[in-house]
């Protein structure tokens, strides 16, 4: 080694990738974690409210599960949530990074809404649910067809892509609603109110009960898909490292389209769900910044859909709770985006604890 | 006829700048390397730092001062800002976390924070009603003494607050020094290839964050441009709208060249409200007209990808961090 040892500059800590580590420390790290971001979060709530934290904690509960009302909608929300970020798991597996879910939801609701809209009660309503959710399916599928084409062509940066594809979106939806509702209003009433024409009907007299069930098996199957099917290896692989794919025989550019074919198709049936079983109406706000969450739910579950469920009741909880507190103290209700900011800043910082390890600078090397 | 087009041209330049802030913010943070898709949020905490600030210091003092007036709220601004830009250099520099995901929490948690202080600042203070720092926002706007005697080049040209010569001014700078200075080689360098410029001794960490911050605080300004001269030193929640997304769309329309911005900011500027202008459109036409923006943007993308110039390509390690030991 070299002579002059002691002028060697060593940093204070140096940082290495960890190989492996073991389970329940990653959960201490993450729980950790959790800890510490409720814990900021009751700061800036004392801070700016003077209230007592553990009041607010207990609102922002009782705002989730106060009344079985309450649940049925945090369980609806869930699903929703839940839904999108399954879709836009298997397209971030491959690291094609679909910001573009808000504008597939989006345009598979226009297309529910514009077959209730057209069609009305001249067909059976079984009949006409097929056809709005066949309608949607293929409007999810195409709007999330456009930039994976272009993806598997010519390499067009997807992230801006499908971003942009989000606003033509929005648009296309303030157009049809211009036309559909003649006084000129922005807003559109709900669809068919007096028939129930393409509205999904209530399973066992709940409302929501059709979406989450459908949403549960959604989740299952995504699940075995991802894990066990050889089309979901394919999409680990090529996400891994696209010149190990290319060598070992996988068509990528098949990959990606087919890909960004399930994930489009996934957020159709979400605004398939949004329009024909939860609002049966349309709006710019249908996805309501959804499609940018569910990436935030999908990235915490490190792309498994079984923790995507706990992921997204955490982001409806606190959202569901920070709506109840903002009626129950007064406050604005985007307290509850402050809180998933915060919340989220946490939890994804936490993974470099778990992916990386800090070395202190060593002992022994200056006891030689 | 003319006076109408030369009104468009003028609401059209208003529109462009706190696209145009945005947008430079953007490039310089982009030729790092780093995708801040942070950018909405963090012109809305441009915005609203800028309104607290004015808000306190003209509720502090019976006759508030032209120069603290206008200090103040900057200071505000450029500190809120540059902060939410330093949470994001933290997150995605210092902890490697994806960039999209942080990217997007900030915007959430920036709008969030905007929305809120906006709809419940007033009520802190015992107030009711919506913020409205009219004295302040007088001073911003604020034009030469002689633009309006120039005629109708004056009226349209002339006629704007300091902030939007500023932001023209520091997309010129941004051009030279990216261009033609020693720092800007090695930012792109940075932005381009990483592990290289390390090799050649360049602090990656540092003109990242460097960077970051300078671009998030730039990015600021728009917002800070925007409450304070365009809606004259009013806050309405979600009033800044889609502008952060616009601002991204045209870092790609300028294909990361800050003096394109300019005139793409202006374009999109007159785009975002060429529906007003045109007589005798029916509502749902507006809509469309609306899109184009987004449609331009696509077809550029597109087009630049599909070309594969390289000097038009965007930087090559966009979106990914940088980690000296993996190879």
């Amino acid at each position: 080694m070299n002579n002059n040892e002691k002028h060697i500059h060593e940093p204070l800590f140096h940082i290495t990738k960890r190989a492996d580590i073991v389970w329940w420390k990653a959960w201490l790290v993450r729980l950790v974690a959790i800890v510490a971001a409720l814990f900021v979060c009751a700061v800036v709530i004392v801070t700016i409210t003077d209230y007592n934290p553990l009041q607010v904690y207990k609102t922002m509960f009782e705002g989730s599960f106060g009344s079985e009302r309450k649940v049925w909608i945090l369980l609806q929300n869930l699903a929703m949530l839940l839904c999108i970020s399954l879709a836009v798991t298997p397209a971030f597996k491959m690291k094609f990074w679909n910001l573009g879910a808000e504008g597939q939801v989006l345009i598979g609701g226009l297309a529910s809404a514009a077959c209730m809209f057209y069609v009305k009660d001249s067909m059976p309503n079984w009949l006409l649910i097929i056809v709005m959710l066949v309608a949607s399916l293929l409007g999810g599928v195409i709007w999330g067809l456009i930039p994976a084409f272009f993806k598997a062509n010519w390499g067009t940066n997807e992230s801006l892509f499908t971003l942009m594809m989000n606003y033509v979106a929005i648009q296309l939806v303030s157009f049809f609603i211009m036309v559909w509702v003649p006084s000129g209003s922005s807003v559109m009433g709900v669809i068919n109110q007096a028939s129930g024409s393409g509205w999904m009907p209530d399973l066992f007299g709940k409302k929501y009960l059709f979406n989450i069930l459908i949403v549960a098996v959604l989740t299952v199957v995504m699940f075995i898909y991802l894990k066990f099917s050889k089309q979901g290896y394919e999409i680990s692989v090529v996400g891994e490292s696209e010149n190990t794919a290319r060598y070992i025989g996988i068509n990528v550019k098949k990959v990606i389209i087919r890909t960004m074919i399930i994930s489009g198709a996934v957020c159709g049936l979400a605004g398939f769900l949004l329009v024909s079983g939860t609002n049966h109406t349309i709006s710019k706000e249908l996805a309501g910044g959804m499609g940018f969450t569910a990436i935030m739910v999908s990235w915490l579950a490190k792309f498994n859909p079984i923790i995507m469920v706990i992921t997204s009741f955490l982001i409806v909880f606190l959202q569901r709770g920070a709506g109840e507190i903002a009626t129950a103290f007064r406050l604005n209700e985007s307290v509850a985006d402050i809180l998933t900011g915060i919340i989220i800043f946490f939890i994804i910082g936490c993974e470099f604890f778990i992916n990386y390890q800090i070395n202190k600078r060593s002992k022994q090397k200056e006891a030689k | 006829m003319l006076s109408t087009v030369f009104a468009f041209i003028n609401a059209a330049i208003i529109q462009g700048i706190p696209l145009l802030y945005g947008a430079t913010g953007e490039i310089i943070t982009e030729k790092s390397g780093n995708l801040n898709l942070g950018i909405p949020g963090i012109m809305y905490i441009g915005g609203i730092s800028g309104i607290i600030g004015g808000y306190l210091y003209e509720h502090s003092t019976d006759n508030p001062v032209a120069l603290w007036c206008i200090l103040i709220p900057l200071i505000c601004s450029i500190a809120g800002s540059a902060l939410m830009a330093l949470i994001y250099s933290f997150l995605t520099i210092t902890l490697r976390v994806n960039q999209n995901v942080t990217g997007l929490a900030l915007t959430t948690f920036g709008m969030g924070v905007g929305n809120f202080f906006g709809g419940s600042l007033l009520s802190f203070f015992g107030e009711s009603g919506s913020i409205s720092l009219i004295t302040t926002g007088s001073y911003y706007k604020a034009s030469l003494p002689f633009a309006d005697k120039l005629g109708i080049f004056g009226k349209t040209f002339l006629s704007l607050g300091f902030l939007a010569y500023a932001a023209i001014i520091i997309a010129l700078l941004t051009s030279y020094i990216l261009n033609r200075t020693r720092v800007g080689l090695n930012l792109r360098a940075v932005g381009e290839n990483p592990a290289t410029a390390d090799a050649a001794g360049i602090s990656v960490p540092k003109y990242k964050y460097l960077s970051t911050v300078i671009g998030g605080a730039i990015a600021g300004l728009g917002g800070l441009y925007f409450v304070m001269d365009y809606t004259g030193g009013a806050w309405t929640n979600n009033g800044f709208g889609d502008r952060g997304w616009l601002a991204i769309a045209i870092v790609i329309f300028a294909i990361w060249r800050p003096s394109m911005a300019i005139l793409s900011s202006f374009l999109f500027g007159g785009l975002y409200i060429l529906c007003v202008y045109i007589p005798g459109l029916s509502s749902s036409a507006k809509e469309l007209i609306n899109m184009l923006p987004y449609l331009v943007t696509i077809i550029v993308l597109v087009i630049i990808s599909m070309r594969k110039k390289r000097e038009n390509q965007p930087p090559a390690h966009l979106g990914l961090s940088y980690f000296r030991e993996e190879r």
